[in-house]
């Protein structure tokens, strides 16, 4: 055996390495860390951007646009935004009686068609021993002669009509059908269209506010109605204001009941990942039932159980339903993450420092499953609203007149057809609000769960 | 695999059980009764009535007819229509909305998985943003709407051709099925295409298509009996919670396109509180997509054998 021969200088540490171990870099928590991964992520950015300006549409937009969202416009119903908003005084309402003659030949206007009154007259037709029947259509006829709503059968020596039902400023198309002696329609029709112009009497001018009490203006005068940048419903409701309001109904199931289910999960989830054994199979067990409720179903069930009484708008049944059906799918996520977590050697070591249950469940258990939560919140946020909207669509969720985006859908769809907008607005708003709810919880779940990372 | 069955269909009729407990007791926890309705009737005839639907009997007795009754499949009489058992409108409308359902799975299906492969081969390009941009719009629209806009397109091209190429709505032949149910299957086969796309982009990377690259098999071999084969399993364990999902969503589409569904007869019976047909459907529902998930999970162990279905 070969002496060894060592002096002290052998022993002394070597400086280069304890450099090389050194921090060079500034140390982030889990959340500055998260939050630097989340900046870098566009997507998720432009998503953060699009809820924080939505909560303050929400919130700021109704003390700026200061509209009640039940008001009703009778003057402007189902116009669409930047529609024509002058309205001309006429002479109060005269009834009239077919007389005067008027030039022409057909099927013609007695004078331009307005919102007051559109009187018609026509000649003769061929074959209308019984009478004629008068229409009137939003559409052009076409080859499949739908004339549209019906107004009047007159008797064969009638021949005018004034309308006074409900006229709208748009184009008209009337037809008149001549009917045979027994009441049939023949194939004699004749049609005439004409835009109609948006009038009001004095006394009309008077009531809105648009003249003074003993004011009075010359026949022609143009005035101008109230603005609705995005435009009228289907009652004169100012679109803008009841988006607004309705946002407060969707953004408040969307927001609160996540966070009501994901409390009670995460409180459940933790107690049974903790106690473990038998307690744990039968917490386990029950949340197993509870998972397998048809949600939609009961969801409608739920909202019939928790009838809603007269003036009240049925958000909280809606929550409630919610939160008693959604909870279990984050208990069980929590209760996976705490078994896996109560293994792990920093727990032990905390265990042998003295740390009590109480101390570890909330000092490190509920901490390290944060991040998982937060992504299930974001995530359950876009579902809930989309329940909202759903239930809100069959006629089970808020109750008129209480705005949402769900029975603004509802009311829209209805006149799809002739204002889109109706339809449109509504369904932007839950579309693009659910995709920034989509896209953020991509990023979160980016960059708050290592283990998901880069998996797509 | 026959012990597993067993298990599964003991769990699953305890599940409807539970289902149809929670339906029978949150419907006999509503305010009011099926009989104080618009007539106001006399003591009489009140206890007749209660009588005829067993109305007077403890609530435990009920619910023990009850449960008898569903046990033999009898759901009952509707209380809004005279005569008509709730097993007879069951028998009506539901193959409607079956073939409405099974359309858009089938629908949804073939989609996601040849959208989901399309974007991962071609990942990072052209076809596959523009598909991933669709999808997320898929995902984001709620179903209504989608559903809306597809009558609206139709009422347009027919306007457009002059001829009625598809019908807008009702229910009868193939022609009116095709539009419904792709609208149906369309949120579907986004979350599908997602999934596949995911899965699909793991099998690429993976050593059996290396080697089987190595050994010279022909690309399109490659990808049908090597990728295609493999990324499909994880969509197939999401069909049963799809089919929920489809399930539900013909509620709204039944309603739009005026398909007599039971989905729409669902939504009728709960605007007119008809409680006999609301627990029946609730708890038919419940059992079909409880079987429904069952039978996928069984299925999904016969086709993947590494499954182990203990």
């Amino acid at each position: 055996m070969a002496e060894l021969k060592l002096d002290a200088n052998a022993f002394a540490p070597i400086h280069q390495e304890q450099e090389i171990q050194s921090i060079s870099r500034p140390s982030l928590s889990y959340w500055q860390d998260a939050w630097i991964r989340l900046k870098a992520n566009r997507r998720a950015l432009i998503s953060l951007y699009l809820i924080i300006g939505l909560l303050i549409f929400t919130f700021l937009g109704p003390v700026v646009w200061q509209v009640d969202p039940a008001q009703q416009d009778v003057d402007q119903i189902s116009q669409p935004p930047f529609a024509d908003r002058t309205v001309t005084l006429v002479t109060e309402y005269e009834p009239w009686y077919g007389e005067g003659a008027v030039a022409g030949e057909g099927l013609r206007f007695v004078e331009d068609p307005t919102t007051q009154y559109i009187r018609l007259v026509w000649d003769e037709l061929p074959g209308a021993a019984g009478g004629y029947r008068v229409y009137r259509n939003l559409f052009p006829i076409g080859p499949e002669r739908a004339y549209g709503l019906p107004l009047i059968e007159t008797e064969p020596g009638k021949r005018f009509f004034e309308d006074r039902l409900d006229l709208q400023p748009t184009t008209y198309y009337y037809s008149i059908v001549a009917l045979d002696a027994a009441g049939y329609e023949t194939e004699s029709v004749e049609t005439i269209s004409g835009d109609v112009t948006r009038v009001i009497t004095p006394s009309e001018a008077r009531g809105r506010g648009l003249l003074a009490e003993g004011e009075n203006a010359a026949v022609g005068t143009q005035f101008r109605l109230a603005t609705h940048p995005l435009g009228t419903d289907y009652l004169g409701r100012d679109m803008l204001a009841r988006l607004m309001h309705g946002a407060r109904v969707s953004l408040f199931i969307g927001f609160f009941a996540p966070l009501l289910f994901v409390l009670i999960g995460v409180i459940y989830g933790s107690i049974a990942g903790f106690v473990g054994g038998v307690g744990d199979q039968v917490l386990m067990r029950f949340a197993d039932f509870v998972v397998a409720l048809p949600f939609l179903l009961f969801m409608i069930l739920f909202k019939v159980v928790f009838a809603i009484g007269p003036g009240e708008s049925g958000i909280m049944p809606m929550l409630l339903a919610m939160v008693i059906l959604l909870w279990p799918a984050t208990a069980r996520l929590v209760r996976g993450q705490i078994l896996q977590i109560r293994e792990e050697g920093y727990i032990s070591a905390s265990r042998l420092l003295g740390a009590k249950t109480n101390y570890l469940v909330l000092r490190h258990m509920i901490p390290n499953t944060m991040g998982v939560i937060l992504v299930t919140i974001t995530f359950a946020v876009p579902s809930a609203i989309f329940t909202e909207a759903f239930l809100s669509f069959i006629g089970m969720g808020v109750a008129p007149p209480t705005p949402s985006w769900g029975s603004m859908c509802n009311e829209g769809i209805k006149t799809m057809l002739t204002t889109p907008h109706e339809l449109i607005f509504p369904a932007l708003f839950i579309s693009v609000t659910v995709l920034a709810f989509n896209l953020l919880g991509d990023g979160l779940r980016d960059a708050l769960d290592a283990r998901m990372r880069g998996r797509e | 695999m026959g012990r597993y069955a067993v298990k599964r269909l003991i769990q699953g009729v305890i599940t409807v059980w539970f289902i149809a407990t929670a339906t029978f007791f949150a419907m006999h926890a509503v305010p009011g009764d099926p009989l104080s309705g618009d007539k106001a009737l006399t003591e009489k005839i009140r206890a007749n009535l209660e009588a005829k639907y067993g109305l007077d009997q403890p609530l435990m007795t009920q619910y023990a007819i009850y449960l008898g009754n569903i046990a033999q499949g009898d759901f009952g009489i509707s209380f809004t229509q005279e005569n008509r058992e709730v097993n007879d409108i069951i028998r009506e409308h539901f193959p409607v909305s079956a073939t409405l359902g099974i359309l858009a799975i089938v629908f949804a299906g073939l989609g996601g998985v040849l959208w989901g492969a399309l974007t991962a081969i071609y990942r990072n390009r052209l076809p596959d943003t523009i598909i991933m941009f669709l999808v997320i719009l898929g995902i984001s629209v709620p179903s209504f709407v989608i559903a809306a806009l597809g009558q609206l397109s139709l009422v347009n091209i027919n306007e457009w051709t002059g001829v009625s190429i598809l019908p807008v709505g009702g229910w009868g032949t193939v022609w009116h099925m095709i539009v419904p149910s792709m609208v149906l299957g369309l949120g579907t086969m986004a979350y599908l295409t997602r999934l596949m796309r995911s899965s699909m982009l793991e099998i690429i990377n993976s050593d059996f298509v290396r080697t089987a690259k190595s050994k010279g098999v022909p690309p399109t071999q490659i990808f049908t009996r090597h990728q295609l084969r493999n990324a499909i399993l994880p969509v197939i364990t999401v069909l049963g919670p799809s089919i929920a999902t489809i399930t539900t969503g013909g509620f709204v589409v039944e309603i739009i396109f005026a398909i007599p569904g039971l989905g729409r007869y669902f939504v009728q019976a709960v605007q007119q509180l008809d409680y006999t047909v609301i627990m029946g459907t609730t708890v038919f529902y419940g059992a079909f997509l409880v079987f429904m998930v069952i039978l996928v999970d069984l299925i999904y162990g016969l086709i993947d054998p590494r499954v182990r279905l203990e």
